[in-house]
């Protein structure tokens, strides 16, 4: 089986809702031409990155009475999407999430599980933490959502793989650092490194899709990649560029690459559970109880 | 150990034109003011200027003082010449003499603070004339060492220099053709006769800016500094400098008495709404 994957590599407005729908809508549209089955969006695509006390003022529900999901859900008969966004909870906490919709409904919602809060990073002053990492069925594959900082912790892509996900989709709004006399940006080499990781760990397909643009002297790279469970590179968008980037997904990669590397067949579950059991009813052990 | 500065130009030039390109137009402009002062870092600054907005959207300002060196003005010259910028010359010996003739005991450095201030005030009323942003000119060197006029060379829009240490900027201008008699110069604030950075400072930009790197960037303390091979005292001085002019690098403090406050909580970048 194939699938047809597009990345909508975006700039946004910071805070911005209704300027950043209408590109949702442009590049959906554009998607659709292509004959795409999952268009893909950056972490926080509705909103911008460092939004700091905008947050409560950008904030949306994914139902069809958000005059904002409402046109996504009409946009999601055409396609699969995937959009970040701040989600308020029914408590009024605020999330960094991504929806995937599908034929007008919401299939899934994944909310940001670590929460940078270092460096340049100030998310978890602005954000609640979620709580789950879960993979869904989709129309095409079973799949998982993370978005940038929880692709950095190695639990959350191992939790979705023993979950069933096979498409693993990682978004995020990593602003560049590290200019050294390399071509390309230090965090760019990070990220990709761990994502072609990943796909050759879990021998799965690993689709990132980062965002472009300044909000004031960050720098976004954009450089989205797509790799299959070989851990080659299929696809891969410019860097600091808007890109829109098509590929084709074969899922029968799949069945090929597990058939002479089958370290899923291999995976010592109970093993892990053991181990993290003893090593968590260890009073002295600090490792994140 | 080796400490390497090395930048790649390629990539520093693409995200620094980007910047500029994305800074003024969220502000509503398409033009940019630089003070050219025949040095290296405003020629660096002009220069990545152009690149992101074309020589027609750049006006280069020479502010000249009675007591600057005529090579200052030659300088600025070459770059307004090779890069077709916009240009104009605004000589500041009679407004800063206004001031400085009433206090006639004043120090170099009084004089030198209201040249800058002069110069700050004939740049953001080109801002307006020509409907410019100002573009800032500090290096990250001087800006780490407190080298700098409070509301002077300090005052700008946004800064596309800000983040390269000297040595990275005199590797990028070289990349970007900037006139070699101007990289190679000695660098001077050019405020009184002879007066070289350097000099003053009381070591070398290239010395210094490996110091930096690893205490700033690479968060070694000073004493790991040491072990790297530093002079203790030097190290002491830069450190000691870094932090007592940490104010000029911040807004002054608001006293908070409400329950929201201008820098404490109430935060949004600049960008917000763009």
């Amino acid at each position: 089986m194939k699938m047809h994957l597009g990345i909508a590599q975006i700039e946004t407005k910071l805070g911005v809702v209704d300027a950043n729908l209408q590109k949702h809508l442009d590049f959906i549209g554009k998607a659709h031409q292509a004959g795409v089955d999952l268009l893909m969006f950056p972490e926080l695509s509705l909103t911008g990155y460092v939004l700091q006390d905008l947050v409560p003022a950008v904030a949306h529900h994914p139902n069809s009475s958000d005059p904002v999901f409402k046109e996504l859900f009409k946009a999601s008969q055409q396609m699969d999407l995937l959009v970040g966004f701040v989600e308020e909870d029914e408590r009024n906490r605020f999330y960094i999430a991504d929806a995937y919709l599908s034929q007008g409904k919401l299939v899934h919602i994944h909310r940001k599980v670590y929460l940078p809060t270092y460096g340049l990073f100030d998310e978890g002053r602005f954000f609640a933490l979620g709580d789950n990492t879960q993979a869904f069925n989709t129309r095409f594959v079973r799949s998982g959502v993370l978005i940038c900082e929880d692709f950095w912790h190695v639990a959350p892509p191992y939790l979705l793989w023993l979950d069933g996900a096979d498409l693993l989709l990682f978004t995020s709004a990593s602003p560049g650092r590290g200019l050294t006399e390399a071509p390309q940006l230090s965090t760019s080499m990070w990220v990709e490194s761990i994502n072609r990781a990943y796909a050759s760990i879990f021998t799965s397909f690993v689709a990132h899709c980062n965002r472009v643009g300044f909000e004031d002297g960050l720098h976004f790279w954009g450089g989205s990649t797509v790799y299959d469970p070989d851990g080659n590179c299929l696809a891969k968008a410019p860097y600091d560029q808007e890109a829109f980037l098509t590929v084709e997904l074969d899922l029968n990669q799949l069945h090929r690459t597990r058939a002479r590397l089958p370290l899923l067949r291999d995976e010592r579950t109970a093993l892990v559970q053991r181990e993290l059991n003893r090593i968590l009813s260890n009073e002295h052990s600090n490792c994140g109880k | 150990m080796k400490i390497d500065l090395t930048i790649n130009t390629d990539l520093a030039t693409e995200i620094l034109t980007a910047f500029i390109k994305s800074e003024t137009t969220r502000a509503g402009f398409q033009k940019v003011v630089v003070g050219l002062s025949g040095g290296i870092d405003s020629a660096l600054s002009c220069v990545l200027a152009v690149q992101a907005l074309g020589p027609q959207n750049v006006l280069a300002v020479r502010m000249p003082y009675r007591t600057s060196s005529p090579d200052s003005l030659e300088h600025a010259q070459m770059i307004i010449d090779q890069f077709g910028v916009q240009t104009l010359t605004i000589p500041i010996t009679a407004m800063a003499d206004g001031l400085i003739n009433a206090f006639p005991e004043m120090s170099n450095q009084r004089k030198g603070n209201i040249m800058a201030r002069c110069r700050m005030i004939v740049l953001f009323d080109q801002s307006s004339a020509f409907n410019g942003l100002v573009v800032g000119t500090s290096n990250k060197t001087e800006i780490l060492l407190g080298y700098s006029t409070m509301y002077g060379d300090s005052a700008s829009a946004f800064n596309p220099i800000g983040d390269l240490y000297k040595t990275q900027v005199r590797q990028l201008s070289t990349a970007l053709h900037i006139p070699d008699v101007i990289i190679q110069k000695a660098p001077s604030a050019d405020l009184w006769a002879n007066q070289t950075d350097e000099g003053e400072l009381g070591f070398t930009y290239a010395e210094v800016d490996k110091l930096l790197y690893l205490l700033v960037d690479e968060r070694y303390t000073p004493e790991e500094c040491v072990e790297a091979g530093f002079e203790k005292s030097f190290v002491e001085n830069v450190v000691n400098r870094i932090r007592c002019f940490h104010f000029k690098r911040m807004l002054p403090p608001i006293a908070k008495l409400g329950s929201r406050t201008i820098g404490y909580d109430f935060l949004y970048l600049r960008d917000w709404g763009t």
